[in-house]
């Protein structure tokens, strides 16, 4: 992403001569500060401040009521040592991120590979596939959770005409993360709509040289479109990590992160801490060990980024 | 481009020989089924959704189910929409949307504009914070902005869920605004200088023009989004007649167990406006992710 912001960006500059001579410069750098000055604002308003404040309310003690007291270390001593809650979380969401990443990935790759075809009436099936993604939250969490009831529901009635006996979901504890995962593999079309915007930027010369060198479609996925794709894949693997660790609206309306904490993810636990429990300080901990656990994984991935092929970086450099 | 259009062509069979072209067809025949299949397994819960909203309540829980639901209770759409106010919750989540959308695409603009187009000392450096908040969790500013609404006495108000959205418009959209400038020629804003045009001028007669696009995209994506939003009317609307779509269909489930067919009804009218939407305007949707230069 970074190369293809520079590679856009103005190759030559206008020589502090002529812009002075223009008397551009002053009078754009004024402009300039205005018209960016709802963005700075926000930016320390509404973004800098807060993660500020956040730091500094994870080590002191409050409930909106009394004045805050800082308490050094203590909540994030607690969190670790204290809340068995907290572990609980932490394991449900790791569980969750390290199962739904992949297969979103996976899955997702691979249908943005068949949309890519070129076969009459492809725009009909984009439609079909990317529609569940744009269902709200709440009407797809009340939906699911109906087609996952036991006795009368779709899946254990379809699972049934093919001879299994369906799984009691939301019921019991171990099928309720499974219930999750299927969801969320209904709403992969976000993830394919971002591949298929990657597909469609290969330049369709490297498929025509592999031709050439006689190689088939195999060759061609292998050689092309998955090297070409790895900057995209890359994206979407951190956007899924970043998003599923904060899972939140699913397990909010379906399970209230039972049944028997099964679906108690992280922000679930920081949302009861914050503002039913009113632990605000204890809840901005909880919110910087998430921040934290993301910030290393992400740079874990960006280290190991050395898969990630970017066109043009041999010809830039 | 669009979803319509714009797919890379298989190679053309034309000198092939005759094996190239059947395993061609083949291939194409594999396509269609995998696509058929997966398209069924993809809009299924859909028409689940609609066939449990239109069943008779003595017919909901009976085995096995019937798809095309007899008879038709069209009723249980008046009875879900009467049932609770819905009437004011789309009343409310409309003003939420629509004042947070112009916030966005007016202050995504804006500061795309800054970004691109004009020469300010700290523009880069500004940029590149602005990019690096992307990946900032939003659980990390909730709290503080909670507290910070409530000195400001705005908690029970829509205004947490529309005024910042008027500060920037969220680091993503002042990216896609900015890349989408980069594209437009830069003689023409040094034009309209030469002959004395100012900043302002030069924003909103060459370049908003200019990016129709990307203004509905931004617009499309904003709508989507504060149409579904759950967490943060969740946090900041307390009292009854102030909720949104998502917040009432959340209550509406627990105040109506056993009514499904209610719940499905009240579920499908939540639904249909955005898929509405999506057909109208599908086009954006791929350009959208074309414009923010993820190719390479």
């Amino acid at each position: 992403m970074a190369s293809s912001v520079k590679a856009i960006a103005p190759q030559t500059k206008p020589s502090l001569r002529s812009r002075l001579k223009h008397g551009w410069y002053g009078i754009e750098s004024v402009e300039g500060i205005l018209f960016a000055l709802p963005a700075l604002l926000g930016l320390l308003i509404f973004t800098l401040g807060p993660v500020v404040v956040s730091l500094a309310m994870s080590f002191s003690e409050y409930n909106i009521i009394t004045p805050a007291t800082f308490i050094g270390l203590d909540n994030y001593v607690t969190a670790f040592t204290d809340d068995e809650l907290f572990y609980q979380a932490l394991k449900v969401t790791l569980y969750y991120t390290c199962t739904t990443v992949p297969l979103n990935l996976f899955s997702g790759f691979m249908v943005a590979v068949l949309m890519n075809q070129d076969v009459k009436g492809i725009s009909f099936y984009r439609t079909i596939w990317y529609m569940p993604a744009i269902v709200p939250a709440v009407a797809s969490a009340v939906l699911w959770q109906w087609i996952f009831n036991p006795d009368f529901g779709l899946m254990n009635l379809l699972l049934g005409k093919i001879g299994i006996v369906g799984p009691r979901w939301f019921i019991k504890p171990n099928t309720a993360i499974p219930g999750l995962i299927i969801m969320s593999l209904w709403g992969m079309g976000g993830s394919m709509l971002i591949y298929l915007g990657g597909l469609q930027g290969i330049p369709a010369h490297l498929y025509e040289a592999v031709e050439i060198d006689g190689g088939g479609v195999w060759a061609k996925f292998r050689h092309v479109t998955v090297p070409m794709m790895t900057p995209t894949i890359f994206f979407n693997l951190i956007m899924g990590i970043i998003s599923t660790f904060q899972v939140f609206t699913q397990a909010f309306v379906m399970t209230q992160g039972g049944p028997a904490y099964a679906t108690y993810f992280y922000v679930l636990h920081l949302y009861k801490n914050a503002f039913q429990y009113l632990r605000m300080g204890y809840a901005s901990a909880l919110a910087w060990i998430l921040m934290l656990l993301i910030l290393a994984l992400t740079l874990g991935v960006f280290r190991s980024s050395g898969w990630v092929y970017y066109e043009g970086m041999e010809a830039s450099r | 481009m669009s979803v319509q259009t714009g797919s890379t062509p298989l190679p053309q069979a034309g000198s092939l020989g005759r094996s190239r072209r059947r395993t061609e067809r083949i291939q194409r025949a594999i396509a269609y089924f995998l696509l058929t299949f997966g398209g069924a397994i993809m809009v299924i819960p859909l028409l689940w959704l609609l066939s449990s909203a239109l069943k008779d309540p003595g017919k909901i829980y009976i085995l096995p189910p019937q798809w095309i639901p007899d008879p038709v209770r069209w009723d249980n759409f008046r009875r879900a929409l009467t049932a609770i106010p819905y009437g004011m919750y789309t009343r409310n989540t409309i003003t939420i949307t629509v004042f947070a959308m112009l916030g966005t695409v007016i202050s995504s603009s804006m500061s795309g504009f800054a970004f691109a187009r004009l020469r300010w000392p700290g523009r880069e450096i500004v940029f590149m914070i602005i990019l690096s908040t992307m990946m900032l969790p939003g659980v990390v500013l909730m709290i503080p902005t909670y507290i910070l609404y409530k000195h400001l006495g705005w908690l029970d108000t829509f205004l947490p869920l529309i005024v910042p959205y008027w500060f920037g418009g969220g680091a993503f959209n002042i990216f896609l605004m900015r890349q989408f400038m980069m594209t437009i020629p830069r003689d023409l804003d040094e034009a309209a200088r030469m002959d004395g045009a100012n900043g302002l001028y030069i924003y909103v007669r060459i370049l908003l023009p200019l990016c129709r696009p990307a203004l509905a995209i931004i617009a499309i994506f904003s709508f989507m989004y504060h149409w579904n939003d759950f967490m943060g009317p969740l946090i900041y609307l307390t009292s009854g007649d102030k909720r949104t779509l998502s917040l009432g269909l959340n209550y509406f489930k627990d105040m109506f167990k056993i009514q499904t067919e209610l719940l499905m009804a009240g579920s499908t009218v939540m639904v249909i406006p955005i898929i509405i939407l999506f057909l109208i305007a599908q086009r954006y949707f791929v350009q959208g992710i074309a414009l923010t230069g993820m190719k390479g």
